[in-house]
Parts: structure tokens; sequence; C-alpha cells
């Protein structure tokens, strides 16, 4: 995947076609950066269904996302096709109780159980 | 030191903070595979809590990219990761 707009349209589908997606450094059972490490426990705290890409296997996405949603790093989380924040954002609003929260208003399915 | 010092005049430049924190954490992380081919600068990755005024009614994200725009020269040129809290004088005082 090396064209520009069809990187972008792929990151676009991929973010509305998938309830909750994580961009990040490794898989969800391999990672490979703390920071994509911390958000992916917090999701798996919750047993949140998502789909994990690693930007490591592709530069041109790891480029590309941050270019789609104006932020510099990874990782990334989004929910519903919406960027949420990263790492520090997601812990803060793990933290609160916002993240939660906000999986629930936004109609996410999720359980314990399910992780 | 260098990249440490510019990260805090700018911040305190752009939002006058009441509090300022700027750690440098790159030691945490060299090495580690989002590293490879990145030269070892030993100013890599950078903790920053921020409490000011210009962050109120923004939300996180856009706090967020408030200050990685005031960083944007360091973020292009070596910075790889910064961790960032920013919060409003009456966020952090709750």
């Amino acid at each position: 995947m090396s064209d520009t707009s069809n990187v972008q349209s792929w990151i676009d589908q991929t973010v509305k076609g998938n309830d909750v997606v994580l961009f990040m450094k490794g898989t969800r059972d391999a990672p490979q950066c703390g920071f994509s490490d911390r958000v992916r426990r917090i999701l798996n705290h919750f047993g949140v269904p998502y789909k994990d890409i690693n930007v490591l296997e592709d530069m041109s996405v790891r480029e590309g996302v941050k270019a789609y949603t104006n932020w510099p790093t990874i990782p990334q989380l989004y929910v519903k096709g919406e960027f949420i924040g990263g790492a520090d954002i997601i812990m803060e609003m793990y933290q609160s109780g916002e993240l939660e929260q906000h999986l629930r208003e936004k109609g996410i399915e999720f359980s314990p159980a399910m992780a | 030191m260098q990249i440490e010092n510019r990260i805090r005049q700018k911040l305190l430049d752009a939002f006058s903070p009441i509090t300022l924190e700027v750690r440098n954490e790159s030691h945490k992380h060299a090495g580690h595979a989002g590293m490879k081919g990145l030269p070892a600068t030993g100013e890599t990755h950078f903790d920053i809590v921020i409490i000011s005024d210009a962050f109120k009614d923004c939300s996180r994200v856009a706090r967020h990219r408030m200050i990685n725009s005031v960083l944007a020269d360091e973020l292009a040129g070596g910075v790889h990761a910064l961790s960032i809290r920013a919060k409003t004088p009456d966020e952090s005082a709750g």
C-alpha cells in the first residue's frame, strides 16, 4: 500500500467499518512499544473486542494514520469511526471512568469474559 | 538538554502555564522496536505535565494537538514521543 490516497481510504474504511480499532506498534498478542501495550491492556481489562492494526508492518499505514487524524504518534484508538486519543488520553479516560462510559454510550458491547 | 530546554521555552511562551514539568524519559525507551533506525540522541521521549488556563473548554485531543503543533519542529526533528498531561488550574485542583 504505497499510494497515499489508497492508504487514506483504507484507513477510513477500517476505522468506520469496525466498532473499535487500535493502531499500534506490534500486535495485541505481541505489543512492541510500552505506549501501545498500555492501551491494549486497558481494552483487555474491559474485554472490549477490537481490531488491531500493526503499523510496524507497513510504513505507509504508520505515516498515513498520523496524517489521517492529524496526530503525530502511535497508538491511536478509534471508536465508531471517531478518534478518541493516544496512550495518555486513554489512560486518563480509563482512570476517570470516562472511557467505560464513552464505550457504553457508543453502544459497544464488552465484558471481561470476552477478553 | 538542548531539545528539553527548547520544549520548555516553547511551552512557556505559548501557554503561560502556572505549572510546567518537562522530564526526559528517553533512557526508558532506548532500543525498543519502534526506535529502530532512529539516531540515539538521548532526547527522544519526554513527559510533559502542563497546567494552563489556555486549555479551558478544550477537549483532551484538542489540548494535545495544541501542544503538538507548538512542538511540531521538535516532533519532526528527532523527538519520537511526548507523554502529555494537560490540565486547567480548576481541574488540577479537583
